[in-house]
């Protein structure tokens, strides 16, 4: 039996308090949804309905969901570090060092991998097809199969809170530490098959969507005048397609040096670990721009929506963008400047980092030129974006001192960089999401979010991340290095720590605030009914379809002559209603998506375990379910032109 | 319609094989940093014997060609015609896999397993992948020739036959690329 089951047995069960608290948090929540699906007979209708899909939109949403789940959780971790921290001077603190390392380890992974890779993909599974004029995406099958995976990824992940341990080794898993000698545990695989599977799905998001933009925009987009959130995705796709199969093979590798005793990275037989780290950040920094350049092109939209101006620089955008995209392949030794490649290796990526800073710095001038003389207009979505001015250029400010080899061997791995990052991620990617959700909300559900309550969130974000953070910056240059289960009371850092322990506590307020934004706004949505469509006054085509979104998008295809599509529209007073409608075609619903990243999970879980039976059986079942699906041919139905006349005049 | 479909399939097909080229290239990376690395084993000119590779390397460049055949066929709509070339292409790749499945084997016999170094940790890793790709590469031509045999040659069939034969070359041209680094180049510097 114990070989049936490979190295599981019921040792893997949680034993300390802290672990099984967060399991049965986990399975309580579990067991509430069932329940409830239960008791209203909603099986049928959530399989039906959502989790076949492949309507872009319902996938989006299922994207967001999933990553704003995953967002409470890494926020429960941040807490739980900045807890530790704030009161391990001179002593243990409240967490054992064993449960902290898994604890920051999971952060890093779940924020980047289930929360800001999940809320791009699901904020582009919204707004692209709709921003470019088509019904769907290239390839709506696909779409579906990438979303599942990201599911498989994050629920693999999750389990190791129950069955067995996380990865010890900090969210890229540096080896020799990750290698079989330091983790022998079941930790560093689990990080390797939920991050190898997630990233699957994500580098065919990638194709998917690049391939959507370059064939799917609505006759007369010519790309110079697509919106420059499409732009900003596809810099940020191009990026996904060459920077993560660079990730597949370093994992595949670290990997083999766990299953089958092979010699990449481990410190003899002739390994290599440096090679990894290496090749981590050649997929790791390009991930960087994968997440902010998506941000970025939101905030495109919100500063020119907002300020009832058009965007100002439209074609050094699109330059910037371009320049982004090359340069993120050539700065990821920044990484590592200590490894000792040498003063001209160092100074040539050093001066690669500087430059990287001249087409971001042209995009915050675009938006603020953007700004002046407009009619500014502020909403949530706009003081996001303020904020995430400040912050953002505090971060990259920072940044740009540490692309000096001489400085970054001083803060190197200290507190100063994880500050730094943070500035980047949080002021930049995440308040970037947020606007955009807030954004877009209403032409996904129909209502707009309550804004009052969206403000007060806004501001404990920002004031919570300046309290959290500002005092990582001081403590980094006192010498606090990063990842410190305790220190000693005499090097004065607690002080420091509490207020950053505060601010986090800030940010959980925003949190909630958003919580309560979303349950007071759905309770009150009849008082902010999107009837018009285009509630912000918007310039682009997503707007000029009804809300909420209809599921063929368009009832008919627009066409295009400008750069602001749906403005110029507006202001040429054209007539938007359809005169005479067509047949269309989309997508029938299929199971297989599910039924693929189920079996990817089974053989994800059985690598892990060592039951080699079952991982073959999960190996098996992806190819016989690709094989079956390949035979469909009959993968589409029809929506008759009546029936869409009858939708249309519905409203 | 289906126009647009074969382009889009196309275009998307194209974008993943090069995805698949970045994949391969950072193992090609990982085995020159590498091979130097024999811990004190023999290395690679020790190891390989060039007229062996060299008629693996015949086998599939022919299996290449008679791919080649086979698509020109299939835009004709020779149905039988295309399961004979076909078939051909199979057997080929079937063989080079045999092939390689018997180095592979006789390494491991000798005590040149891939837990002996680094160098053949990446050697291993960097074939093998070649391997699983012509594994998955022979199982999508089992299931396609049985799609034309049973649908015949419908245009979603001949887009599956496009698409097959595109992995197929593509794997020809990588394998040109080991043939070259691993086996020729890897030879000379320890010769």
């Amino acid at each position: 039996m114990n070989n049936l089951l490979g190295r599981l047995n019921f040792d893997a069960l949680p034993d300390d308090p802290v672990t099984i608290g967060g399991g049965i948090m986990m399975s309580l929540t579990g067991l509430l949804v069932i329940g409830f699906l239960i008791y209203t007979k909603r099986w049928k209708w959530l399989w039906n309905e959502w989790l076949t899909s492949l309507d872009p939109k319902k996938i989006g949403i299922m994207y967001i969901i999933v990553a704003l789940l995953m967002l409470l959780r890494g926020g429960t971790d941040a807490m739980m570090i900045r807890l530790q921290q704030a009161t391990a001077s001179g002593g243990d603190g409240i967490f054992t060092t064993d449960l902290f390392q898994q604890v920051f380890s999971a952060h890093g992974t779940i924020m980047i991998f289930f929360v800001a890779m999940g809320l791009m993909f699901g904020l582009i599974n919204l707004v692209l097809p709709l921003q470019i004029g088509a019904r769907d995406v290239a390839f709506p099958f696909l779409n579906s199969v990438s979303f599942w995976l990201f599911a498989a990824g994050m629920v693999l992940m999750n389990i190791s809170l129950v069955i067995g341990e996380f990865s010890a080794a900090g969210w890229l898993a540096y080896p020799p530490l990750s290698g079989l000698e330091y983790s022998p545990g079941v930790g560093v695989d689990y990080w390797i098959w939920s991050l190898q599977i997630a990233g699957v799905g994500s580098l065919l998001s990638g194709i998917n969507f690049l391939v959507t933009i370059l064939k799917m925009r609505a006759p007369g987009m010519t790309l110079m005048k697509l919106p420059m959130f499409c732009w900003s995705v596809m810099g940020s796709m191009i990026l996904v397609i060459f920077a993560f199969p660079i990730l597949t093979a370093t994992l595949g590798m670290l990997s083999l040096d766990r299953l089958m005793g092979m010699h990449f990275f481990t410190s003899d037989f002739g390994g290599n670990p440096m090679m990894y780290i290496n090749l981590i950040w050649a997929w790791g920094h390009p991930e960087v721009y994968i997440l902010i350049l998506p941000a970025f092109g939101i905030f495109s939209e919100v500063v020119a929506t907002f300020s009832r101006k058009r965007l100002f620089g439209y074609t050094s955008m699109v330059w910037a963008i371009g320049a982004i995209t090359f340069l993120s392949f050539i700065v990821w030794l920044h990484h590592f400047f200590t490894m000792g490649a040498g003063a001209n290796v160092n100074a040539f990526f050093g001066i690669m980092t500087m430059i990287i800073a001249v087409p971001t710095g042209v995009k915050v001038f675009n938006w603020l030129f953007t700004m002046y003389r407009g009619r500014i207009h502020y909403a949530t979505p706009m003081l996001w974006f303020l904020g995430f001015v400040t912050t953002f250029t505090i971060g990259g400010a920072t940044g740009v001192l540490m692309s000096v080899p001489a400085i970054d061997f001083q803060v190197h791995n200290s507190l100063f960089l994880v500050a730094h990052f943070h500035n980047m991620i949080i002021g930049g990617v995440v308040f970037g999401f947020f606007a955009g959700l807030t954004y877009w909300f209403p032409k996904v559900f129909g209502f707009k979010l309550n804004e009052a309550l969206g403000k007060v969130a806004f501001f404990c974000w920002l004031f919570g991340f300046l309290l959290a953070f500002m005092p990582l910056y001081a403590l980094g240059i006192l010498g606090a290095t990063r990842r410190l289960d305790s220190y000693d009371p005499s090097m004065g850092w607690q002080g420091l720590f509490i207020v950053a322990a505060i601010g986090v506590g800030v940010i959980m307020i925003g949190l909630a605030a958003q919580i309560l934004q979303l349950a007071y706004s759905i309770y009150k949505r009849r008082e902010n009914m999107d009837t018009t469509g285009d509630p912000w006054n918007g310039r682009t085509l997503e707007w000029s379809t009804k809300s909420p979104a209809p599921f063929y998008n368009f009832a008919v295809i627009p066409e295009v002559n400008e750069r602001d599509a749906f403005w110029e529209m507006k202001q040429t007073k054209q007539d938007l209603r359809a005169k005479h409608y067509q047949d269309i075609y989309l997508p029938k619903n299929t199971g297989a998506g599910i039924i693929i990243a189920g079996f990817a999970f089974m053989a994800g879980f059985a690598l892990i375990w060592h039951i080699w039976w079952l991982a073959f059986a999960g190996l098996l079942g992806i190819i016989a379910s690709l094989i079956i699906r390949t035979k469909n041919d009959d993968s589409e139905y029809k929506v008759p032109a009546a029936t869409i006349k009858e939708l249309e005049a519905k409203t | 319609m289906s126009q647009a479909m074969d382009d889009k399939t196309q275009l998307g097909f194209w974008i993943y094989l090069m995805t698949d080229i970045v994949l391969f290239a950072t193992l090609f990376a990982t085995y020159i940093i590498l091979h130097h690395n024999t811990f004190g084993g023999p290395g690679g000119s020790e190891l390989f014997s060039l007229p062996f590779v060299l008629l693996e390397t015949m086998i599939l460049l022919t299996s290449s060609f008679t791919a080649g055949l086979g698509l020109l066929a299939g835009y004709q709509g020779r149905k039988q015609a295309v399961l004979t070339w076909f078939a051909v292409t199979f057997a080929l790749g079937a063989a080079f896999l045999g092939l390689e499945i018997y180095e592979f084997a006789h390494l491991v016999h000798a005590g040149h397993s891939w837990t002996a170094s680094a160098f053949l940790s990446a050697f291993f890793t960097l074939v093998g992948t070649h391997g699983l790709h012509i594994t998955a590469g022979l199982i999508w031509m089992a299931t396609i020739m049985w799609q034309v045999f049973k649908n015949g040659l419908i245009p979603p069939v001949k887009r599956r036959l496009t698409m097959l034969s595109l992995f197929w070359h593509f794997l020809d041209i990588v394998w040109i690329f080991i043939f070259t680094i691993v086996y020729l180049i890897g030879g000379e510097i320890h010769g």
